[in-house]
Parts: C-alpha cells; sequence; structure tokens
C-alpha cells in the first residue's frame, strides 16, 4: 500500500471516529435523561475549581484576608499539625470531634435501628415512638442546644447528645421504612416455609431492611457533621468546630479554611466507606 | 396419599370503606383435593381465586366452614403446604441454593443435609449449574425455577401456585407449563394451580374449577386430561390444537364472559 493511500486510510478512519457510527452514546438515545458515567466530569470540576481559586489568589483579585491561597492553607495545615492553634494541635482537634462524631453515631446506631425495626414491626412501638421522633426532628439542633447546655453542661455528654438526637431521627425513620419495603411476598413465602414470627423478623425483614438501613446510616453520618460545628460552638477545648470558630473570631481566615476542608473531607471518606460496605454488603440494592 | 378438603368455606372482608358494604370473597366453597389432582381455578380478577389460595396456604382464616389437611384443621401456614407466588417472593441476599433450602435451614437442618435435598429439586427444575448466582443474576422464568425448588424443598403434601407464569412472556410460560406438569408428574404431589390464561387452564389442569365474582364461588368444574395426553407425545402445540381441547376452551370463554352462547343447541 502507497503512502498516500495508508495517509487516506488514516485519515478517513480518523474522520469516521469523529463523525461516523460508533457504538451508541449513553444519554443520547430517547432514554431515561442523565445515564452515562459522569467521573471524568466530577475529576474535571474539581481541577478546575482549585485552579480557579489559586489564579483568583494569585492573581490578588482577592485579599488573603478574605480568601487565602490554596499553598497558604497547606502550608497552616503542616503549621499546626504540630503546633497548637486554640488550645490543640489539628490532630488533636480532629481526635476530640471524630470522638465527638462517630460516639454519637455509634451510639445511634444501637438505639436507632433497633427502635426503627421496632417501629415497623409493632404497631405499639411505633405508637410509642412516632409522636416524640416526629416532633423533635424537624427542629434544628441550634433550636435545642441550649437546653441540652441547661440539663447537661457544657461536658463531652453534652455534645454527643446533640449529635445523638441530629443522627438518631434519620436513621430510626429509614430502620422502619426499611422493614416496609420488604414484599408481603416475602413474608409468606416465609411463613409457608415453616418460619415463626421471630424467624420472619430475623431472616427476612432485617435482612431486607438492610439498604435503608446503610442508606439511613449515611444520611445520619451527615447530619452528625452538620451539627458538629453547633456542638462545638459553646465552650469547647478543643474540636475541628471550635477550632474553626476561634479561628474566625481572630481573622485568621487560612484555618478557617482549612477546618472547613478537614470536615469535608473525613465527611467524604467516610462515605466513599460507607458505600464501599454498601457495594459489599447489600450488592443486590437497587437491582431488585 | 393426602387430601386437602374444605367444607362450605366463606370469607368476608370487612368494608372497604365506610359507606360501602362487607366484601363476601368467597362464598360456600365446597372443593376436595386428593391423590394426583391438579386442580386449577380460573376466572375474571377479584373473583376470590387469590382469597381461596390464602386460605388453603392459612395466610387467612375463613369467616365460615373449615380447611382439612388430612383431617386435621389448617390453623395457619406451614410448610406442608407449599406456596409459589406469581412475584418470585426470593431473598435477594441469599443464593439459588440457600433460597431454594430456605425451609430446610429453618427447620436447622445442616448445611450438608440441605444440599442433597435441594439439590434434587434445582436439578428437577433445570437450575443445577446455577446453585451459587443471586436471584437478581437471573432472569424470571428461572427465579420462578427457584420459587419452585424452594416449595418443593420442605416435601409438602400440596403445592399452591398462585398464577405462578402470570409475570412471564409467552415463550418462557410455555416452557414452564411444562416443566410445572414434569414436576408433578414426577413428584405425583397435589396440585392447586391460579391462572388468568385459559388455555393454561385446560392445558395443565386435571380438574378446572371456574369461577365467578360477587360473591366468589364455584360455577363450573370439568375433569380433563390434556396434560395426560401432553405426556404420551409431548407435543404442547398439538394438544392445544386439538378439537376437545378448542372445545373445552370455547365453552369455558363462553361461561366467563356471562353468555353461554350455545351454538349447538339439539
Amino acid at each position: 500500500m502507497s503512502f498516500t493511500n495508508r495517509l487516506k486510510e488514516t485519515s478517513k478512519s480518523y474522520l469516521s471516529k469523529l463523525f461516523g457510527r460508533g457504538p451508541v452514546k449513553p444519554g443520547e438515545a430517547y432514554g431515561a435523561p442523565g445515564v452515562g458515567n459522569s467521573m471524568g466530569i466530577s475529576i474535571f470540576t474539581s481541577i478546575a475549581l482549585i485552579f480557579l481559586w489559586w489564579l483568583i489568589t494569585n492573581m490578588g483579585w482577592i485579599k488573603p484576608l478574605f480568601l487565602p491561597s490554596p499553598e497558604a492553607v497547606i502550608a497552616k495545615f503542616v503549621d499546626i499539625w504540630g503546633e497548637e492553634f486554640s488550645g490543640a494541635t489539628l490532630w488533636g482537634h480532629i481526635k476530640a470531634s471524630l470522638f465527638r462524631v462517630f460516639g454519637a453515631f455509634f451510639l445511634a446506631c444501637i438505639t436507632a435501628i433497633p427502635i426503627g425495626i421496632a417501629m415497623g414491626v409493632n404497631r405499639i412501638f411505633r405508637g410509642i415512638f412516632d409522636p416524640p421522633i416526629e416532633f423533635y426532628r424537624p427542629i434544628p439542633p441550634l433550636g435545642y442546644l441550649p437546653l441540652t447546655i441547661i440539663w447537661l453542661g457544657i461536658e463531652d455528654t453534652q455534645k454527643i447528645t446533640l449529635i445523638f438526637l441530629a443522627v438518631f431521627a434519620p436513621m430510626a425513620l429509614s430502620a422502619r421504612a426499611g422493614v416496609r419495603s420488604v414484599t408481603i411476598e416475602q413474608i409468606q413465602m416465609a411463613y409457608s416455609s415453616g418460619a415463626t414470627r421471630a424467624q420472619v423478623i430475623w431472616h427476612v425483614i432485617l435482612k431486607g431492611a438492610m439498604p435503608e438501613i446503610l442508606t439511613g446510616m449515611r444520611i445520619g453520618i451527615g447530619f452528625g457533621w452538620t451539627t458538629l460545628v453547633a456542638a462545638e460552638m459553646v465552650a469547647a477545648e478543643a474540636g475541628i468546630g471550635h477550632m474553626v470558630l476561634s479561628a474566625a473570631e481572630f481573622l485568621v481566615t487560612d484555618v478557617v479554611i482549612m477546618g472547613i476542608i478537614v470536615i469535608g473531607a473525613i465527611a467524604y471518606t467516610f462515605d466513599l466507606f460507607m458505600r464501599f460496605v454498601e457495594r459489599k454488603v447489600v450488592p443486590w440494592k437497587g437491582k431488585m | 396419599m393426602s387430601k386437602l378438603d374444605l367444607k362450605n368455606v366463606t370469607v368476608i372482608y370487612p368494608p372497604p370503606t365506610k359507606d360501602t358494604e362487607e366484601v363476601h370473597a368467597l362464598e360456600n366453597i365446597d372443593l376436595t383435593i386428593e391423590g394426583n389432582d391438579f386442580v386449577v381455578a380460573l376466572g375474571a380478577s377479584g373473583c376470590g381465586k387469590t382469597t381461596l389460595l390464602n386460605v388453603m396456604a392459612g395466610f387467612i382464616q375463613p369467616s365460615g366452614g373449615e380447611v382439612l389437611l388430612d383431617a386435621n384443621p389448617i390453623k395457619g401456614p406451614g410448610a406442608d403446604r407449599g406456596v409459589v407466588f406469581q412475584q418470585h417472593a426470593l431473598l435477594p441476599w441469599l443464593n439459588v441454593i440457600d433460597n431454594a433450602s430456605f425451609g430446610l435451614m429453618l427447620q436447622k437442618k445442616n448445611p450438608a443435609e440441605r444440599k442433597k435435598i435441594v439439590s434434587k429439586y434445582l436439578k428437577l427444575v433445570g437450575l443445577d449449574e446455577f446453585l451459587n448466582h443471586f436471584p437478581y443474576q437471573l432472569s424470571g422464568g428461572m427465579q420462578q425455577r427457584v420459587g419452585l425448588a424452594r416449595a418443593l424443598s420442605s416435601d409438602p403434601a400440596i403445592m399452591l401456585m398462585d398464577e405462578p407464569l402470570g409475570a412471564l412472556d409467552a415463550l418462557t410460560r410455555e416452557v414452564m407449563q411444562e416443566l410445572v406438569l414434569d414436576i408433578w408428574n414426577e413428584t405425583k404431589k397435589m396440585v392447586f394451580f391460579i391462572t388468568h390464561s385459559v388455555d393454561e387452564a385446560i392445558f395443565v389442569a386435571t380438574r378446572l374449577i371456574v369461577m365467578s365474582p360477587r360473591p366468589g364461588r364455584i360455577i363450573k368444574s370439568y375433569n380433563l386430561d390434556f396434560n395426560l395426553r401432553f405426556f404420551k407425545n409431548r407435543d404442547a402445540r398439538q394438544v392445544k390444537s386439538l378439537p376437545e381441547f378448542l372445545a373445552v376452551r370455547q365453552e369455558v370463554l363462553d361461561i366467563i364472559h356471562g353468555d353461554e352462547i350455545r351454538i349447538d343447541q339439539g
């Protein structure tokens, strides 16, 4: 084959790749809107945002007092990793916050999930727990924060209680909804296979509710992080929320931004972990 | 030989809304299923077929009359009556073999024993190569096969099938009709089978009961043997186009449509 021919071939295949026939692209057919992989776009967006941040700050368009540069934030991160800021090192702050959030999360797991299940399978439990949960659920934690201080003081007990309350309601309601998601056929199948009521609850309802329980855990821990800063607003000696708030008082903006990023990063990492757990524990989710 | 006896069974549901009357889902049903009977209930929606099956399964207690299995009154659901549902009712976290042996697991049989018992039935339904698959990895027909194996695994006296093939496509449905017949022939169990399809009903039944709604009752009963003819030549299409088959089909359709047009008035 001559060189020109080969050139023609190559350019033809290149052109056909651009304009010609190829596999059907998701989202181009008249199907469900929004299908297709979005990973590349997400990575691009993240990089673009960081670049924009870098550009704005390095060009001096915004003063560092309002928005410090990415480099300054990273430098601050390294700085107070070992050095104390507002009563503790960065790791000390993180530890204090992790203890509060995960302490509350753990307590909520061992109470909210059983109570939610009980509400789903027993009308008496539902009758008892429905009014209090539905009543306090829409109240913002800041609303009952003063009351928790009056009752429990300003130690960790109060902070964990506040976060616990924020996590508890969505988790209990998810577990309850999980019970409802089990089909009547699955329950009748178990009974006609000779199951007792206890066996139906243990072998069918509890496991059938798992997808919703895990979703509830993800939503719950999200509420936990949201409530953390509120919980650490009053009289905390350490904690990321406390660190951010006291940094804000002295206009140390780089610490404020760094703290926000640390909270976001921890929460996001944990959510990725929970998604991994979901794929392992309930691989059938969304498929049946 | 087992025997399931329904004597004068009546089921009344409470009024669905304030201003309506209570619903007579079943009225004075007398039905005996015994030996190797393959009883099919056919009728329009709301004629009480599923209520009848639920009474046999023990999911609901009749308002009147009695249901006896081998002379013992049925007090609730139990493993002596295997139920196959329209929607497969499998547990998505269990693989094929664990789903099929769910009842045996409840009876605290050890895994080796369970596997031994259930392998036989999974082979019977043609799933012996899919033991470790999960329900969401199977097609609708295969999911229903798992349901059949599960119902069989506790060796029940009777198989209760509530439109087991209703959710399948037409081609799979024909294959599954033959499978259900083969299982019945192989295991010699009594079967109570609900369907909407007149052809299916006449093809698989040894006894066909046609039901009518409001109140749900049996208005006609046929003794048939088309399934036995199928075993002779294994040609379902040929059986379904026999003149006798078509005659029964026509009559049943006429009954269901409420206008028994007797073409042959001689």
